[in-house]
């Protein structure tokens, strides 16, 4: 058994030591909302929080996360930044098909946590890791920006 | 022209609309009967055709026929019936529909497809007609409980009103009486000046689940007992399982089964991680068949080989042939390669097989074609295949596809558990089907600085005739000569001709943007070798061949204007220029301007992309502007940086490290003009994708004297001290 925090909550898993944190949020605990889109860490859409930094969870296996606090999409929002980039993102109609949103609205509410301002280099670089196929991009940055003046 | 009504490409698709809006009746009133027998379905008590169900408590669902990938049609038909019917959006929950060609199939495709940006083309009327029949219903239902003329009877925000006396009900107090009410044989629509839902940009209705986490994709089905199949699969299409040791594979904590089947390996665990540990752990030797020695040169070979055969004619005017036989005669031959649809949601369907029945959970944009493909692989009947389709993770034309879910159903009937496969992303790109190579040679000849004559040979394969076969007569794919045959610009001389070539070994599918990509990336390209050859600018050369089409004429100077095209470009750094394209396709009008910055590398930069579009009525004006957005993103990947390629029958690429897709720092700045306009609603999904890839290209000339014929750009051809 591992213990781990996830979203403020410690969770006890019966998973191999090196599992991915994705398969165990995505297939042990029931939260979809991380989603797998490459599994090597290319895409950013199983981006989580771990103790606050934006990191991707197809790659950090479980044994290595150790006492820090995971927040994953479903609690991003009880987060300033979190809640700011969710309601920006709602108020542009931000998404499309949707699933790479969950990475995109966590390394932006991490972007945003860090940085309070961000301007277009700032941006482009913290998201850069972020694919999305739809192409939203263009709200993307917007909708940050959008989050930064509501701060 | 095929018959209209199996007519399934774009170019047959504008005239199908038309079709459509007669054969409309037929259909809706069919659709009608079917459902009048299920009436209450649901406990609802208004449920007065396919698509609406009525609660007592006033509060609507919807049935979508068509699915939600982003393209934001849930959203757009939701207005439409909430446009006549007079309904409350907030009132409104939506739910896909189950899998029924006969209720829910596309008018334009005579199946339940999601594609072809058909859907608002298809269902502009239909969706209305129900709205407006179920509306008639609840007015004739007040008007008999109150004894009253329903002519005096108005209607507003799911309420019936009597100005006269003062009463107002809810539609849900008028559900049960409603239903008792004759469904209307005609009714009329309303006037568009009194549209108060249509042509306002309305909030997408399926963002909070995308927000939160909390939205359902075919991938996050965890129905109880859900075990998990990650998949080996042959390498090379055709080929065969030879042997593999299975113990790596079953030493693997959490494996509970590894299945073997002819041409691949699932391995069935009770986590995701576990399978593909498993799948990485075995050494599967395979016999790879017919085509271990495919590459993408020998694909090339064998599409110049096929160039030289016989085409036949997509449309003809005068002789072209003969202006083109005489000297001065202009050339260019384009080349295109194949694509992978990458959406972000990789692959996957969850099947549980019991007895003779099964139940799937999927995103996909053919549900009934899902359905019989499961069944087809059980030996059942159709209806004995249960499908719950979900919100779709990207599409692209991947989903019009069910060969995952045949693999899907082969592995679950071996399970007595439901099994979710899912696909790498490696699987993703390398076991996926694709977009084609295609080859395009235009010529055309001047005089007097105007083209006399034009023709556009199209060489590659028929995907409608594989995937909608009665769509298909025989000699031309209308999808392949999309865009082809039908160019915005008055050409005296004019001939589109199409060669069919199927490709050995590769499974080809359609791609978003579909022949018009190809097509009219070689139009706007030649046409600006031709503006360059008659000394005239790409725009005034463009405005003088579109005398006859206004609103093409319309958008093009919209672009300029904006894009100011007329203004010097920064000086220094990098070379910079501005390229243009105009179209018609999908129903809707594009003109895109390009702006592109070029580096010593020959690496291309696009800082800003200016569209213009007419795209008819403007349903919800932010969706088509997000449809260009992105769309015009998906083409500039398509444009600067994808290609599949195969060596030894097998695909190269493997993952998005090296099938590089536009990221942020890349994505530039896009305006988009939107015309007000009160013809019919064209497609909106796609024209963005077709439109910006021949602007770059031309931009690129305009920067680097470069003309690009061949996809994806070159920028060793760019390269400024190259060797």
């Amino acid at each position: 058994m591992t213990r781990i925090e996830i979203n403020g909550e410690v969770r006890e898993v019966d998973a191999e030591p090196d599992t991915p944190l994705l398969w165990v949020l995505r297939d042990m605990l029931g939260l979809t909302g991380t989603k797998f889109g490459c599994g090597i860490a290319q895409c950013g859409a199983c981006t989580v929080h771990v103790a606050g930094a934006p990191l991707r969870s197809c790659q950090l296996t479980i044994e290595a996360i150790g006492n820090r606090p995971v927040t994953t999409i479903e609690a991003v929002g009880a987060t300033s930044a979190g809640a700011r980039i969710q309601k920006a993102w709602l108020e542009l109609d931000v998404v499309q098909c949707g699933y790479c949103q969950s990475g995109q609205i966590m390394s932006a509410a991490a972007l945003l946590a860090s940085n309070p301002e961000p301007d277009d280099r700032a941006i482009d670089a913290a998201m850069a890791g972020n694919i999305c196929r739809c192409g939203t991009y263009v709200r993307i940055r917007e909708g940050i920006k959008r989050a930064a003046a509501h701060g | 022209m095929a018959d209209p009504l199996v007519a399934a490409s774009r170019r047959a698709v504008l005239k199908g609309v038309f079709v459509s809006a007669f054969v409309l009746g037929i259909e809706f009133a069919t659709a009608r009967v079917a459902v009048a027998a299920e009436q209450g379905r649901g406990g609802f008590p208004f449920a007065p055709d396919a698509f609406i169900r009525l609660a007592a408590d006033g509060e609507a669902t919807l049935i979508m026929p068509q699915v939600e990938m982003g393209q934001g049609i849930y959203t757009g038909l939701t207005m439409l019936i909430a446009e006549e019917m007079d309904l409350a959006m907030d009132q409104i929950s939506l739910e896909a529909a189950p899998a029924s060609d006969a209720l829910y199939g596309n008018p334009i495709f005579k199946v339940q497809a999601t594609g072809g940006s058909t859907s608002m083309q298809a269902w502009w009327l239909p969706m209305r007609q129900a709205g407006a029949s179920a509306r008639a219903m609840l007015v004739a239902a007040a008007a008999r409980s109150w004894k009253v003329d329903p002519a005096m009877l108005r209607t507003e925000a799911g309420e019936v009103i009597h100005e006269a006396s003062g009463r107002r009900a809810g539609y849900g107090s008028l559900a049960a009486l409603a239903a008792l009410q004759a469904v209307p044989a005609e009714v009329p629509l309303k006037d568009p000046s009194t549209f108060r839902l249509i042509g306002k940009s309305h909030r997408r209705m399926d963002t909070a689940g995308k927000v939160d986490g909390s939205v359902r994709y075919g991938i996050d089905a965890m129905p109880e007992g859900v075990r998990f199949a990650a998949l080996a699969i042959s390498p090379v299409a055709g080929g065969r399982l030879i042997s593999v040791d299975e113990k790596p594979a079953r030493a693997v904590a959490g494996v509970e089964d590894v299945l073997l089947f002819d041409d691949m390996i699932a391995c069935i665990a009770s986590n995701s991680w576990a399978a593909m540990k498993a799948i990485a752990a075995l050494e599967p030797v395979w016999d790879d068949g017919a085509f271990a020695a495919l590459s993408t040169e020998s694909l090339r070979a064998g599409l110049e080989e096929a160039a030289k055969g016989k085409a036949v004619v997509a449309k003809a005017i005068g002789n072209a042939d003969a202006e083109l036989a005489k000297d001065g005669t202009i050339e260019l031959a384009f080349r295109f390669p194949m694509l992978a649809h990458a959406p972000m949601e990789p692959m996957n369907c969850t099947v549980h097989v019991r007895g003779d029945e099964c139940e799937i959970w999927v995103g996909t944009q053919v549900m009934t074609m899902t359905q019989r493909a499961a069944a087809e692989e059980l030996g059942i009947a159709p209806e004995r295949v249960n499908v719950h389709n979900h919100l779709i993770g990207g599409g692209f034309g991947r989903r019009l596809e069910v060969d995952f879910v045949r693999r899907a159903v082969r592995v679950a009937g071996r399970s007595a558990s439901p099994v979710k496969i899912f696909y790498s992303r490696e699987l993703d790109i390398q076991s996926g089907m694709y977009r084609s190579i295609y080859g395009t040679w235009l010529s055309a000849r001047l005089e007097n600085g105007k083209p006399v004559a034009w023709r556009h040979r199209i060489v590659g394969p028929a995907i409608i005739a594989r995937w909608l076969p009665p769509g298909f007569d025989g000699r031309i794919d209308n999808d392949a000569v999309d865009g082809a045959a039908e160019p915005p610009y008055d050409f005296p001389n004019f001939r589109a001709e199409y060669i069919r070539h199927e490709l050995p070994g590769i499974p080809t599918a359609f791609w978003r943007g579909v022949g018009p990509n190809v097509n009219i990336f070689s139009v706007e390209v030649m046409m600006d070798a031709l503006a360059e050859a008659a000394g005239r600018g790409p725009l005034e050369f463009r405005q003088d061949l579109i005398r006859s089409h206004p609103r093409a004429r319309q958008v093009l100077d919209l672009a300029a204007r904006k894009a100011g095209w007329d203004t010097p470009l920064p000086g220094g750094g990098p070379r910079r220029g501005r390229g243009i394209s105009l179209q018609f396709a999908f129903g809707s009008y594009l003109a895109t301007i390009a702006e592109v910055a070029v580096d010593d590398d020959g690496n291309v930069a696009v800082p800003r992309i200016v569209t213009a579009v007419d795209c008819g009525v403007l349903v919800n004006p932010d969706q088509v502007r997000s449809q260009i957005e992105g769309g015009v993103i998906f083409g500039m990947t398509a444009a600067l940086h994808s290609d599949v390629t195969i060596r030894a029958g097998r695909v190269v690429q493997s993952n998005f490290h090296d099938y590089r897709v536009v990221r942020i720092d890349e994505a530039p700045q896009v305006d988009v003009i939107l015309v007000e306009s009160a013809e019919k609603p064209g497609g909106i999904g796609e024209p963005g994708t077709v439109s910006v890839q021949p602007a770059i290209a031309n931009a690129v000339h305009a920067a680097t004297g470069q003309r690009i014929v061949t996809l994806p750009i070159d920028r060793n051809l760019l390269a400024r001290n190259r060797v």
